[in-house]
């Protein structure tokens, strides 16, 4: 499970915004995951109720998915990316590690691959709320 | 903000020391000195892990023979065990497809594997970076706060005058710097060593060519036998075991 190693990193960033914010509660964790990532958001909730501490235990998580756009960068054409587009294996390997899309996606108007990864990566902490 | 940063070093934690084989340019034996350094400290009976972060140029599979492996998934990912060696490497994802990646590309990727990878209790992690001082050294200098690291040249002037570069970002980084290993080497000459030791760095070992090595490419019992390995294995327990 992936997802767990992304989940403690999510509560262990939200506790470092926490101690510098002085926060002695947090009630909101904003949480963004790109689909170039493929999280599986049932398993990231359920591993981030698993891994609360003390000081997050009114916490709600908010997980907000995010279109993926890639950008070629020779001919500039944007386009979204498309799980159903890969074979499972290819899939897997970009879970991973997204980067390894540079070697399995190519721009559909020029064959590039050298492409921008402009929006919707990976796992991004958006933003906390909490009580002083 | 990227959360994935703040779990590095708690990755790291159960690691004893964490050396990157490290060069001023490429084609000098960083990932042939990465790979015996990472074996030798085996054979002396410590855990090790062996990572490849030479993502556009990865080639310790290559020097191992590594076919058919996988990591497994257990809250991130475990590398294989390959040679009594934790390995790591993107190869695991990228196969035998090229990985053209620019700087933040490396960047994301360095981040996400250092973040997710659950190496487990090891006395070392060996790893194998890419050539000179761009973004993997940056990028580990800055969040790997223990990394240590190992300088390879050749005897070539083109070589050594990459590795002063080198030497004086990390000491100005303050970053360790265990010392220089001279490969390739063709004559007695000592201008290297003594170069090296005016940089205010160890000189580790002059390593003489070994037109051995091409061939034991792939086959590590052959590789445990070449020039290259039998010095590492001297610069190990001299240097590093101690």
């Amino acid at each position: 499970m992936h997802e767990w190693a992304l989940a403690e990193a999510v509560i262990t960033a939200a506790q470092q915004v926490a101690e510098k914010e002085k926060l002695k509660e947090i009630r909101e964790v904003n949480i963004k995951i790109g689909e170039l990532q493929q999280v599986e958001k049932d398993i990231l909730r359920f591993a981030l109720a698993q891994l609360k501490p003390a000081g997050f235990k009114n916490t709600v998580f908010h997980i907000l998915k995010a279109k993926t756009r890639l950008k070629c960068r020779v001919c500039g054409n944007m386009w979204l990316f498309r799980k159903s587009k890969l074979d499972e294996e290819t899939a897997e390997a970009i879970h991973f590690v997204p980067e390894v899309a540079h070697s399995y996606i190519k721009c559909p108007k020029c064959g590039s691959p050298d492409f921008e990864i402009a929006e919707g990566r990976g796992i991004w902490l958006e933003s906390i709320k909490g009580v002083r | 903000m990227d959360p994935r940063t703040t779990v590095i070093n708690e990755r790291l934690r159960r690691t004893g020391r964490i050396i990157a084989v490290s060069s001023g340019k490429g084609g000098v034996g960083k990932s042939l000195v990465a790979t015996t350094l990472a074996l030798a400290l085996a054979e002396k009976g410590c855990k090790v892990g062996l990572f490849d972060l030479d993502f556009t140029s990865p080639s310790t599979h290559l020097i191992m023979g590594v076919k058919n492996v996988q990591p497994e998934e257990d809250k991130g990912i475990v590398p294989p065990v390959v040679n009594g060696l934790a390995y790591m490497s993107l190869i695991h994802f990228s196969g035998d497809q090229a990985a053209p990646l620019r700087g933040a590309d490396v960047s994301n990727a360095l981040i996400e594997l250092l973040a997710v990878t659950q190496w487990g209790k090891l006395d070392f992690i060996v790893i194998d970076m890419p050539p000179g001082i761009g973004d993997a050294v940056l990028d580990l200098v800055r969040f790997v706060k223990r990394i240590e690291f190992l300088i390879v040249t050749t005897s070539s002037r083109l070589a050594f005058e990459t590795v002063k570069k080198q030497v004086r970002l990390l000491q100005d980084l303050k970053v360790p710097i265990i010392g220089v290993v001279e490969n390739m080497k063709m004559d007695k000459a000592t201008d290297i060593e003594q170069e090296t030791g005016e940089l205010g760095v160890k000189f580790l070992a002059g390593i003489p060519y070994d037109s051995m090595v091409e061939e034991a490419i792939g086959d590590v019992a052959k590789l445990r036998g070449t020039a290259i390995a039998k010095q590492v294995r001297e610069v190990a327990a001299r240097n590093i075991i101690q």
